[in-house]
């Protein structure tokens, strides 16, 4: 019996070991067969990982069919990946962990919707603004009692956690706010009545309201806050934030970029995107 | 260390959540779970069966699952069978809202999965005691369920003790996962301060001392029960 013990014991070292040098080897190997490339080919793209909480339709999501992301933000990047010669993997994780794994440079960079704010500049980088949004109000189609902003007051609210809806949600007197890991969790919440209403970006709520369904989902109030997405780095990565803010310009220039924002939001672009405003 | 110095007594409150979601569940999973042990030893044959696939199903889905199950699915259940009553029945509306509070349904979730796991081990208790036990209770005109409870089942809690107290060690840790549900316990209030700040080691590392001390002290307590149930015998 221990003889047999030790047999396993001996086994599973030995396997982790196998599994463990497997998992090195697979990376080392991606360089030599870079360097193995014809003259004639181009060379080797830059591999960049970008962070992004993949549940935000239409700005990024997985399209069901396919299992690819899809949305506004990657079509902007795999355009700047075009421009700037990189290879952009999308690495889905929940948003309120995106800051953290861009202090620590786990990532490249991040691009999911990210409101511009004074906070997280402190924490990271931001490329020129790319979109104008603003908070709104989603609730039920039968509410008929919430009405705007003011309405708001000792009401429940459903926010996604770490966004700038949580933050405005929480200026709101005696408001009850809850606080969800994806903004579609948010939104079953609504549904369920478990929230009265969500406060979130408006192009989300719009879509949302749009596409769901059972078509209960209405907005009420107007557009409460003016905000800003950037495209996030890690404070020390100034290069690759020079690299994406050129390309971006690229895209405004030749047109691509309206042409992607057409397609999403079926509107032209206010005229100074991407870039500051005046 | 500033973030955690001006959090702690937020982290504190969701310490204490926790403690109180976990004393609930791991209570009325000791009530449930007695019940669902003792039909697993039952001689009924369909109250046996019943029993045996509560606890295979909870026990062989993940908790985060479960919650899943309860917080979203519960819900759209209530909404169906609501719009099925209405169509076929002509029941008046009566819910307009479906959802849960959040509470309730960690509750629910927390203590039906608690309660599939101390079937188990009540189940294993009684079916450590000798038989002899059993057979010397009957001789001496007690009926099985007069045997059970006061000759099997004394003996048996104290055997249960030491697996009770790692199952609420267990459960403690696992209400972390109640956090994707919004619940506000020790982790999600953890997550609500690394959000608002991007603080994130200091902060993580002060949930998890949170969580050591209690399963330490629980730990110890139960070491000490465990010493004084042991004189008795």
């Amino acid at each position: 019996m221990k003889k047999l013990l030790k047999l396993f014991l001996v086994g599973l070292v030995v396997t982790s070991l196998a599994v463990a040098a497997a998992g090195c080897g697979g990376e080392k190997k991606q360089e030599p067969a870079g360097k193995k490339d014809q003259p004639a080919a181009p060379p080797a793209k830059k591999k960049v990982v970008l962070a992004s909480d993949t549940a935000y339709a239409p700005f990024e999501s997985q399209d069901p069919k396919t299992g690819k992301y899809v949305g506004f933000d990657i079509d902007l990047v795999n355009a700047v990946a075009e421009v700037a010669n990189l290879e952009i993997e999308i690495r889905s994780m929940n948003f309120d962990g995106i800051i953290p794994a861009l202090e620590t440079a786990s990532v490249d960079g991040a691009i999911s919707a990210m409101t511009i704010t004074d906070k997280r500049k402190e924490k990271v980088n931001f490329s020129v603004p790319y979109y104008l949004s603003g908070q709104s109000i989603a609730v039920r189609a039968d509410n008929d009692k919430i009405k705007g902003w003011d309405d708001l007051k000792g009401r429940k609210l459903g926010v996604q956690i770490s966004t700038t809806g949580a933050d405005e949600a929480r200026k709101i007197p005696n408001a009850k706010v809850t606080d969800y890991n994806t903004i579609n969790e948010a939104f079953m919440a609504l549904k369920s009545g478990a929230v009265e209403a969500v406060v979130n970006d408006y192009p989300v709520n719009a879509y949302f309201a749009k596409q769901n369904k059972d078509k209960d989902v209405k907005l009420v109030g107007d557009l409460k806050t003016s905000e800003h997405y950037g495209i996030a780095f890690p404070k020390k990565n100034t290069e690759l934030l020079e690299t994406f803010n050129k390309a971006l310009k690229t895209l405004k220039e030749n047109g691509k970029y309206a042409e992607i924002y057409k397609k999403w939001f079926g509107a032209d672009p206010p005229a100074y995107l991407p870039g500051e405003p005046k | 260390m500033e973030v955690v110095k001006q959090t702690f007594h937020i982290l504190l409150i969701g310490a204490g959540v926790t403690l109180q979601i976990t004393v609930i569940s791991v209570a009325i999973g000791c009530v449930l779970g007695l019940a669902v042990g003792l039909a697993r030893l039952s001689g009924i044959r369909m109250l046996r069966l019943a029993a045996t696939a509560y606890v295979d199903f909870f026990r062989g889905t993940p908790l985060l699952v479960q919650i899943f199950i309860v917080y979203y699915g519960l819900p759209y259940l209530f909404k169906e069978i609501q719009a099925y009553l209405m169509a076929n029945f002509d029941m008046p509306q009566i819910l307009t809202t479906y959802a849960l509070p959040v509470f309730l349904a960690a509750v629910i979730a927390c203590s039906l999965n608690s309660a599939a796991y101390i079937a188990e081990i009540f189940r294993a208790g009684v079916q450590s005691i000798e038989k002899g036990q059993m057979e010397a209770a009957r001789s001496l005109g007690m009926t099985s369920s007069q045997a059970m409870r006061f000759v099997i089942l004394p003996q048996a809690v104290k055997r249960v003790i030491p697996p009770l107290g790692n199952e609420f060690i267990a459960m403690l840790k696992d209400t972390s996962l109640l956090s994707v549900i919004g619940f506000e316990e020790l982790t999600r209030k953890g997550q609500l301060i690394v959000g608002q700040t991007y603080v994130a080691f200091p902060v993580w590392l002060t949930v998890a001392f949170l969580y050591l001390a209690m399963t330490f002290c629980f730990s110890r307590l139960v070491d000490y029960a465990e010493r004084r149930l042991k004189t008795g015998d």
